[in-house]
């Protein structure tokens, strides 16, 4: 499969440097330190109100950290103009609905903004890109679908899509399997290991430790606004690590070759309504992505 | 779903028959022949009596020309930036009175028609007061916290509510023998105000206007999406959501000034115009603006020839609006509003 835009910059790379936020007087983030590099997929794993969502959105350069830096390629993001920065990085954001039918390739083209500004019309070239993603996507049937009366699974594919045509090496999502049935987000999941294996990097905030053991090659552990640990999905996502960022006492189960594959709660007759997931988290507030 | 270059010809020649039957109908009615041989005279390709000329001439181009040009200015600004709206404010049932142009344009009015009675003054009065209830909403968005959607609603909301209070006022104050009469019916809406002059005045604005709001086609599906995945895609959100907002205040408060209030047109031509063509903003806008004028056009048409008196046009658009868009919400795809 082609990749008809931009050369893969080799050296790409997005960093965040003693990242500090705060949201509405509550320190949310204190010192974060963040690499990601092409090839990996990069799961952030944390309580609700850990800051997954706030780190993502500085990653994005939608919001500016309060001291610290993150920068692309050395350069700090704030440097770049948006259209710039649109040709490295793409947000693909939970599944969501559009007021209006736009067809999935229309919302496909849109990808192609960054390349051909606000006020151009998008030309046959992109149109084809578009098609080519969509294909790549294996969802190349549904290009003049309404995008609002296709499948949430679908609809994930086609925002996937969109990033590809921006051209962007660097995909980075908000718990994109929430919302899909079981299969979808296995596929999905496969999905994000053939994208990085093709050059790709992905950095993903989710819920599901055990969907990391299964597709990450990379886990951070944010834990009370700081990175608690930084690894392969083995090392890091442990039943101690679990029960120290969820306060959920677990037990791994192990495939035959020796790597942890499920965690199952161990005390689930022992736990009352009142610990159940608020436990040492004041406010779950995340800011919406 | 109509595309290209026959949907362009489909509309263009439906502009022209809306057109040709507004100039033709009226107290004095004329054939399409009559307007045909006047075009040619007018031309000199044809001879033609004098008195007949004359005649002619008093008819279209003096009597019907500026309202014909009136309603398609109306009808295209109106129908263009409901449908900016729309898309600006990721809401299929808002109009161009969000912000509250129409309030303002209408308090604006109001207090021209009480201070003197001269029509220039009434018009000039009422679109700088159109552009002044949505500045006001604007910034109490600002102080509130910014250009975010909920912010910009909720200025609109109050600067509404404030301007139409104080065109209560105005009202309440005015003489109910003459001055409060006038004021209703200018509220009405109507386009026999239609004066050449003011057209020349503000076609070639509004026509720039119409044309902007297009070229931002692109920019407003992304900002459909949602103000962070439209940035992600690189485009400047709050600049363009305030582009937007004033050229779109611009052009809804000359309307106000053509043709005083005319409601509706704003919210359910773009309604009509998606379910033609789809929601791609740069498609729909201009199909917006095509359909907003014979809308009006045929709405005016209507006013003049329905009853002895002319109904004011503000009237039948609300009246003709519903069945419209009954039939649209019933053909509505899934998703849709």
């Amino acid at each position: 499969m082609s990749v008809s835009e931009s050369v893969m910059p080799e050296s790409l790379e997005l960093l965040a440097q003693e990242v500090h936020f705060a949201y509405a007087g509550r320190r949310v983030l204190h010192g974060v330190n963040l690499t990601v590099r092409p090839g990996e997929v990069l799961s952030l794993l944390g309580a609700n109100g850990s800051g997954k969502t706030t780190l993502l959105r500085l990653l994005l350069g939608l919001s500016k950290p309060r001291s610290g830096v993150v920068s692309l390629n050395g350069k700090p993001l704030t440097h770049y103009p948006r259209r710039e920065l649109a040709q490295y990085l793409a947000y693909v954001p939970q599944t969501h609905v559009t007021p209006f039918p736009y067809t999935v390739r229309e919302i496909v083209v849109l990808g192609r903004l960054p390349h051909t500004g606000l006020v151009r019309s998008a030309t046959r070239r992109d149109h084809h890109i578009a098609m080519e993603m969509l294909e790549r996507m294996g969802i190349v049937d549904l290009a003049e679908r309404p995008y609002t009366e296709i499948s949430g699974g679908e609809r994930q594919l086609a925002l996937i899509a969109r990033a590809l045509a921006q051209g962007a090496h660097i995909l980075i999502m908000d718990e994109p399997v929430s919302g899909l049935d079981y299969g979808n987000q296995i596929r999905f999941l496969a999905l994000l290991r053939g994208l990085a294996a093709d050059g790709y990097a992905i950095v993903k905030a989710t819920h599901h430790p055990e969907h990391t053991l299964l597709a990450s090659t990379r886990v951070a552990l944010l834990y009370d606004g700081a990175i608690l640990l930084d690894g392969p999905p083995a090392e890091v996502v442990t039943p101690s690590t679990i029960q120290r960022i969820y306060h959920v006492e677990v037990s791994a189960f192990y495939a035959p070759d020796g790597d942890a594959i499920a965690f199952r709660p161990s005390a689930m007759n022992q736990m009352h309504v009142h610990t159940l997931c608020w436990h040492e988290n004041r406010s779950a507030s995340e800011a919406p992505i | 779903m109509r595309r290209g270059v026959p949907w362009t010809a489909f509309l263009s020649v439906l502009l022209v028959v809306a057109v040709l039957a507004a100039l033709s109908v009226g107290r004095y009615p004329l054939r399409v022949k009559d307007i045909a041989d006047f075009l040619l005279a007018a031309a000199g390709l044809k001879q033609m009596p004098k008195d007949t000329y004359d005649l002619l001439y008093n008819v279209i181009v003096q009597i019907r020309l500026p309202r014909v040009l009136s309603a398609v200015l109306v009808g295209a600004a109106l129908a263009t930036s409901g449908g900016a709206y729309q898309a600006v404010f990721r809401n299929p049932l808002v109009s161009p009175e969000l912000m509250g142009v129409l309030a303002g344009a209408a308090f604006g009015a109001a207090i021209a028609i009480l201070a003197s009675g001269n029509w220039v003054v009434v018009q000039a009065t009422a679109f700088v007061m159109g552009v002044v209830a949505v500045a006001v909403a604007v910034g109490i968005a600002q102080l509130a916290g910014g250009a975010s959607i909920i912010m910009l609603v909720l200025g609109g909301v109050i600067s509404g509510t404030l301007f139409t209070a104080l065109l209560s006022i105005a009202k309440f104050a005015a003489d109910p023998g003459n001055k409060l009469p006038a004021i209703e019916y200018w509220l009405m809406g109507s386009l026999s105000l239609a004066d050449i002059k003011v057209i020349r005045w503000v076609v070639a604005p509004m026509a720039l206007g119409i044309v902007a709001l297009t070229g931002l086609g692109r920019a407003l599906d992304a900002l459909s999406m949602g103000d962070d995945e439209a940035r992600t895609l690189g485009v400047p959100v709050t600049t363009v959501r305030y582009s937007v907002i004033a050229v779109a205040t611009l052009i809804s408060a000359a309307t106000v000034s053509l043709a005083g209030m005319i409601g509706w047109v704003g919210l359910i031509i773009p309604h009509v115009a998606r379910l033609a063509i789809g929601p791609g903003n740069t498609r729909l806008l201009p199909t917006s603006a095509c359909l907003g004028a014979v809308f009006l056009l045929a709405t005016d048409s209507v006013s003049r020839t329905l009853y002895n008196v002319e109904i004011p046009i503000g009237i039948l658009t609300a009246l003709f609006g519903v069945p419209v868009f009954l039939l649209v919400v019933r053909r509505a795809r899934k998703g849709w509003i």
